[in-house]
Order: structure tokens, then C-alpha cells, then sequence
């Protein structure tokens, strides 16, 4: 009966508390409708990159709204910046600057405690 | 000896400016390139430099772009520099001829009528005074425009005039004061004398009246040297140092010198040759679609010249090459433009005025990358042997009439190709370029070049003008390059392509990257001509309108690229045409939004003209017709 009840798996958890959103904040700053997406995941179905290997623009959103930076570092280089994404984009957001952004803020090392 | 103290001024401007010159071109010139020098010094003494004689003074002088583009524009910049040169040369044989004696120093022509007063009484030397007046009051008639144009553009033709920084406004005052205290000075002098034509006569005549003229007179000569002098000493650290730049330009582009892909001396050349006009304001479509109007070529060079952050400058513009289109000095805006994209974006340290005199070469940091390669990930693909290659390219796939088109056209031809991505491919590279980001491109260029020649092809044809452009200037491919409406104008002179007529109202808008890019302008209206009505738009050919949509410009709003893609499409369909046809996967795909009417790729059109039934052709004219892909080329 001891492993009875709930408990929180903690692969599964999401701590804002210790989380470091400044990328997101950094990229929302300098490109606003970064907000405004509403990860329905065209960028990822439209992309030529997400064709040969895992990346998807959507995961990288939540990710980093998250403030989980830590696989997005590795994952954002893939990008070809063919801009298809942005073409097929239903709420207008600039996600070819998005990428860029997110890229600079890496290389600039913008207080990324993770 | 004829000396007065007040030609000093003028006289310490004019020597330092001409010494600054010969410093600054040697300069620039020991920084080129070794092959560039050797085209420089074969241009000088070679059939290039007639040719730059003529252009300076049709376009230095005259002003002959500026003229047809914009008559009151080029009147008011012909009337300074032209007027100028024409004072100077004809000031200098007055000296001559009617001076005490002959070879004089410069300043004795410039103050000709303050060490000879008496002159111009009589004879020939009236008729030479009325034609000095002559040349003073064209300059000042665009002067006086000059003045309004400062501060109502809209007197001269222009939307926008640029805005201007201290030095240049002290420099642009002492340039306004130049000829009107001449006008003064030399009225005055005459007055006393009773001398002058027209203008200083008539003028002097009733100032000499009323006012002390010979007491007067001194001070506005001292005026005249001191703005004289004032001008030539500011000359170089405001945008008046085109004066001199332009020159050494125009002689070395006629040498065959050319901006590519790397900063030097010759974009350094270009930078300062920018006379900051104005006119690349009116041409780009961010300034007159969506109100954008401090990111224009005039404002990246003056950025660069005074050495501030011009990173988002750079990255805000849709690189359509509007501006080198119409650049009146033929910089070449956009190549500098993508250097300059190339560059980290750092906050420059603060200069003192002295250092802008001697400027260091313009360096162009570029951003550091940690060595690893980033498309470690590309795959291996294995491409089978043939002798067309069909690449269709990012864009294509999100339009897919555009490829569907394209493979029954590739059918119908009856030619032996493959399809390059027909699983989805890896992009061109060139909106990596765009990002600044070469280094990246190049990786993707390897691997594509590659698949290209493992297929062996003889021709490659894409449907994508940005791939079109990175594959003609950045791939180094021995395969014949074909955009898709190349090779279907190739299809139809070879008559392996039967199509009819389509009955239609078609307006042709030419891609950026395929017409000024790459300079493709007739091949798709032959082929819009062979199966439509063709009509013109008014912005056809190099004067062709930016569909907004383009991948250069990571800085606007999906908003404004949809503005700036609706003023384009209206402007495009006035005439009512059916179908807006055009050349490009992006441009389809942005008008598409925001216009009513049908909106093709040439493909597209052609596809839908093929015959259904292949016209009635015995089987050995189809033997002659078709030659085996091998005897291609």
C-alpha cells in the first residue's frame, strides 16, 4: 500500500521558479508577436528541416516559454531559415526573426542560468 | 603684387582639401586588392578612361540621371555643379586674358572683380561680364531651390529629403552663404566702379544708391572667402566629401572594379561616394507603402560613414534593389547591404570629430561562429544519373500548382529528367546569406552541390528565383542554369512544347531576384506573349515593384509586408487583367492573400495551354523535332 497515491514525476514537472525564461523575455522584447503564437504547429508541419530530422519551431516555443533553454541550444542551429514558417504562419508571427533572436541571445549569452 | 588678407581663408581651404584629396585617394587606393589595383592602373591608361571622363562630366556635372528622373531635381543639383565648374573655368581664363598678367594663382580668379573693379566696361569685356553674371545666376536659381527644398520637399519633386548632423549643417550654410555674398560683394564693387553685367551691374547700381557700397563691399569679400573656406575645411567630414569620392568612383568602376561579397576599399569608395540625395528614399516601397523612412540606402551609408550601429538598418529592408536601380551615382546599395548583414552588431566607440579627417579602412567584424558545422545533420541522399535536374526549391513545395505545372510541362517535353526534392530537399542557402549567415550557406551549398553533380545533369532548372540567384552567383556548378521559364522558352523555340492559345488578359510582375537580380526579363514575357495577352503595367522590367513578401527583410511586421504586398497588387491589376501572372513560388504566395484576381506562376499558365491532344504530328516529325537529351546543348 505504501506506493499507493500521487506523486509528481519529476521529468514530467515544469519549475518556473528555477526555470530561466530571460530568452523567451529577450525574443518577445525584440519581436512582440512572438507572444502572440498559439503553438498550432504549422511552422513544424510546414518545415524543410523538420523533414529529415526532429526539429520542430513548435517544441522550441514551448520550450522556451518554458524557460527549459537547455535542448533548444543544440536544436536552433538547425534551422535552414527558409522561411515557409513564417509564410504559412495563421497568426502573422515573424518566426524567421524569432529564430534569429533566439540564436543572438545564445551567442550573446544573455543571463541564461540553466 | 595683388594680395589682400582676406583671400587667406580661402586660400588655407582650397590647399588643404585639394592635399586631403590626393592623401585620401592614395590611400585607397594602396588599400585595394592587388587585381583591383592592376584594373585601376590598366583602366587609367587604358579605353576607361575616356569613358570616365565622359561620365564625370555627364553625370558629375550635368547631372543627366538625376535630370530625367526628376527635372527640377537635376536642374537644382546641374545649376550648383555645372554652374560651379563653369564659374571656375571661365573665371579662370578671365584671369588669364584680363588679368595683369598670365598663369595666376587661383585666388585671383575667384576674387577676379575685387583686384580688378574696373574691368568689363566696353567691348569683349562686357560680353565676358554678362557671361559671368550669366553663370552666377543659374547657380543661384538653384540655389534658391536648394533652400526650398530644405524645407519643402514636395517644391522639387521629392516625397523625402534626408535628414541632416551638425557638421553638415554648418557645411550646408557655408555652402548657401558662397554664392550669395559673391552675388553681394561683386554688386557692391561694381556699384562703386560703375562696372558689371545684368546682375552685378543693375544690382550694384541701386545698392551703390542708397548704401555706402565702398565701405561695404570689403566685409561681404571677407564673407565670401571665409564661407568659401569653411565649406572646403568641413568638406571632409560631411557628406560633401562625394565631391572628391565620386571621381575616384566613377574611374574605378570603369577599370572593372566591382563591390562582390567583401568589404574594402572599394565599398569604403562607395560609402563616401553617397551624395545622401535622397532619391533611394522615394524609390523603396517601406517608405511609401508602410511610412518606414529612416532605414534607406542614404541613411546605411551615412550610418557607416560616421561609424554608428547600423545592424537594424541593414537587416530592414526587403533587398529588392530599388534603390541600385535608381542610385543617380550607381552605388552598388544592396552587395554593400549584405556585407553588411555579414558584420556582429556592436556599439561603435565614440569618435572625436579630428578622426573622422583620417578614418580608419571600414572593417567589417564578422560574427564569430564556433567552428562546428551546423548542418551536421543533412542527409544522404543518393541521386540517380540524368540530364535534366528539376529543383523546385523551399518555396515551390508550399505552392504546389507551381511544381504539379512543372512536372506536366517536364512530361509533355518528353525530356529525360529527375526531380531533385520531390521528397523535400535542403534549402538553397540563400536566405541564410540574407541572415548574414555565410558561413552556414556554404555548408548547404557543398551538400547541394553535390546531389548536383552526382546526377550528371547538363541542365538544371529551378522554379525558385532565390534559388536561381545563390545557384548563378554562389554555386560554382558545370551545369547550364535555367530558370523554369527559361527552359520552357528554350521548350517552345525548340518546338517541343505544343501549346494554345489561352484567350486572356495576363500583367507579367517581375520577381526581384530573377529581374534585377539576374538580370531575366524577357524569357517570361515571351512566354507569357506565346500563350496570353500580355499587358504592360507600368512597372514592368527593372522598374518592377517588390511583392513584400521577401525573405530579405526579418524586421517588418506580417501587417506591413501585407500592406506593402496590397499596394503592389493594385498597382499591378489597374488594367483589369485576369490572371496577375508571375515568376516566383513567394511572390504567388503573398499576393495570393490580398488580391482578387487570379494569380499564376507562368507554369502554371502554361500547363493549363498545353493542347490536350498533342497536335496531329507524323512520327518522323516528331523524330526530327525531338532531339535525344543527349545532343542537348
Amino acid at each position: 500500500m505504501d506506493k499507493f497515491g500521487f506523486t509528481l514525476v519529476k521529468g514530467r514537472r515544469i519549475d518556473y521558479d528555477s526555470n530561466d525564461r530571460s530568452i523567451a523575455e529577450y525574443v518577445s522584447a525584440h519581436e512582440p508577436s512572438f507572444r502572440i503564437c498559439i503553438e498550432c504547429g504549422c511552422c513544424s508541419a510546414a518545415c524543410t528541416t523538420g523533414n529529415f530530422t526532429q526539429f520542430s519551431l513548435r517544441e522550441i516555443q514551448i520550450l522556451l516559454k518554458r524557460g527549459e533553454n537547455d535542448g533548444v541550444r543544440d536544436k536552433i542551429k538547425k534551422c535552414m531559415l527558409c522561411g515557409k514558417c513564417t509564410l504559412v504562419c495563421p497568426r502573422g508571427v515573424n518566426t524567421r526573426n524569432v529564430i534569429l533572436l533566439i540564436q543572438e541571445a545564445f551567442r550573446k549569452n544573455i543571463k541564461n542560468a540553466v | 603684387m595683388q594680395f589682400d588678407p582676406f583671400v587667406i581663408p580661402f586660400n588655407i581651404g582650397l590647399y588643404f582639401i585639394l592635399i586631403y584629396a590626393v592623401v585620401r585617394s592614395v590611400r585607397w587606393f594602396s588599400n585595394l586588392s592587388r587585381p583591383d589595383k592592376l584594373r585601376l592602373q590598366r583602366g587609367f591608361f587604358g579605353s576607361a578612361f575616356g569613358r570616365s571622363l565622359k561620365e564625370i562630366f555627364m553625370e558629375s556635372l550635368i547631372h543627366r540621371k538625376i535630370l530625367k528622373a526628376n527635372f527640377r531635381l537635376g536642374y537644382m543639383h546641374m545649376s550648383l555643379a555645372f554652374g560651379w565648374f563653369l564659374l571656375i573655368l571661365f573665371g579662370t581664363i578671365e584671369a588669364d586674358i584680363f588679368g595683369t598678367r598670365h598663369l595666376n594663382p587661383p585666388y585671383k580668379a575667384i576674387f577676379f572683380k575685387f583686384f580688378n573693379p574696373d574691368h568689363g566696361r566696353t567691348g569683349f569685356e562686357a560680353v565676358y561680364s554678362f557671361l559671368m553674371d550669366l553663370i552666377l545666376a543659374f547657380i543661384l536659381s538653384g540655389l534658391i531651390l536648394a533652400v526650398i527644398k530644405r524645407f519643402s520637399s514636395k517644391v522639387v519633386g521629392m516625397k523625402k529629403t534626408t535628414k541632416l548632423k551638425l557638421p553638415d549643417k554648418i557645411a550646408l550654410t557655408s555652402l548657401w552663404l558662397i554664392f550669395p555674398s559673391r552675388l553681394i560683394a561683386e554688386s557692391l564693387t561694381s556699384g562703386v566702379y560703375g562696372t558689371g553685367s545684368f546682375l552685378t551691374g543693375s544690382l550694384g547700381s541701386v545698392l551703390a544708391s542708397f548704401l555706402p557700397a565702398n565701405q561695404l563691399a570689403y566685409p561681404f569679400w571677407w564673407l565670401y572667402s571665409l564661407s568659401l573656406g569653411t565649406f572646403f575645411l568641413l568638406l571632409p567630414v560631411t557628406r560633401y566629401m562625394h565631391i572628391p569620392t565620386e571621381l575616384f568612383l566613377i574611374f574605378a568602376r570603369n577599370s572593372g572594379i566591382r563591390t562582390g561579397d567583401q568589404s574594402g576599399a572599394f565599398t569604403e569608395i562607395q560609402t563616401y561616394s553617397c551624395s545622401s540625395c535622397g532619391i533611394c528614399i522615394d524609390a523603396c516601397q517601406l517608405n511609401f507603402s508602410t511610412g518606414i523612412t529612416n532605414i534607406q540606402s542614404a541613411y546605411l551609408m551615412k550610418g557607416i560613414r560616421n561609424n554608428e550601429d547600423v545592424n537594424d538598418i541593414a537587416f530592414n529592408c526587403l533587398m529588392c534593389g530599388r534603390c541600385d536601380r535608381y542610385c543617380p551615382v550607381g552605388i552598388e546599395l544592396t552587395p554593400i547591404r549584405m556585407i553588411r548583414r555579414r558584420a556582429e552588431s556592436v556599439e561603435p566607440p565614440e569618435k572625436s570629430l579630428w578622426s573622422r579627417y583620417f578614418p580608419d579602412l571600414i572593417k567589417i567584424v564578422n560574427t564569430r561562429s564556433n567552428g562546428h558545422p551546423a548542418f551536421s545533420w543533412l542527409p544522404q541522399i543518393k541521386t540517380e544519373a540524368t540530364e535534366v535536374l528539376y529543383y523546385a526549391g523551399c518555396m515551390t513545395h508550399l505552392t504546389p500548382a507551381i511544381k504539379k505545372a512543372m512536372i506536366r510541362i517536364l512530361d509533355a517535353s518528353g525530356m529525360n529528367y529527375r526531380f531533385l526534392d520531390e521528397a523535400g530537399g535542403v534549402c538553397c542557402g540563400r536566405p541564410l546569406m540574407l541572415a548574414g549567415k555565410d558561413k552556414e550557406a556554404r555548408e548547404l551549398i557543398n551538400f547541394n552541390s553535390g546531389l548536383i553533380r552526382d546526377s550528371g545533369a547538363r541542365i538544371l532548372v529551378t522554379s525558385c528565383p532565390i534559388c536561381y540567384k545563390v545557384f548563378r552567383e554562389s554555386y560554382y556548378l558545370e551545369v547550364e542554369l535555367m530558370h523554369h521559364t527559361q527552359f520552357i522558352k528554350m521548350l517552345i523555340d525548340e518546338d517541343m512544347l505544343r501549346l494554345r492559345f489561352l484567350r486572356k488578359k495576363v500583367v507579367y510582375h517581375a520577381p526581384c531576384d530573377l529581374g534585377r537580380g539576374s538580370g531575366i526579363y524577357d524569357e517570361p514575357k515571351d512566354v507569357l506573349r506565346h500563350v496570353a495577352r500580355l499587358q504592360p503595367t507600368g512597372f514592368d522590367d527593372d522598374d518592377s515593384l517588390c511583392c513584400g513578401g521577401s525573405l530579405g527583410n526579418t524586421r517588418i511586421s506580417y501587417r506591413q509586408k501585407n500592406k506593402i504586398a496590397a499596394d503592389a497588387a493594385s498597382a499591378l491589376t489597374k488594367g483589369n487583367p485576369e490572371i496577375l501572372a508571375t515568376a516566383c513560388p513567394l511572390c504567388k504566395k503573398t499576393f495570393t492573400t490580398v488580391t482578387d484576381t487570379r494569380v499564376a506562376d507562368i507554369a502554371e499558365i502554361v500547363a493549363e495551354a498545353i493542347a490536350p491532344n498533342p497536335p496531329e504530328l507524323k512520327k518522323h516529325v516528331v523524330k526530327e523535332l525531338y532531339r535525344e537529351p543527349a545532343d542537348m546543348i
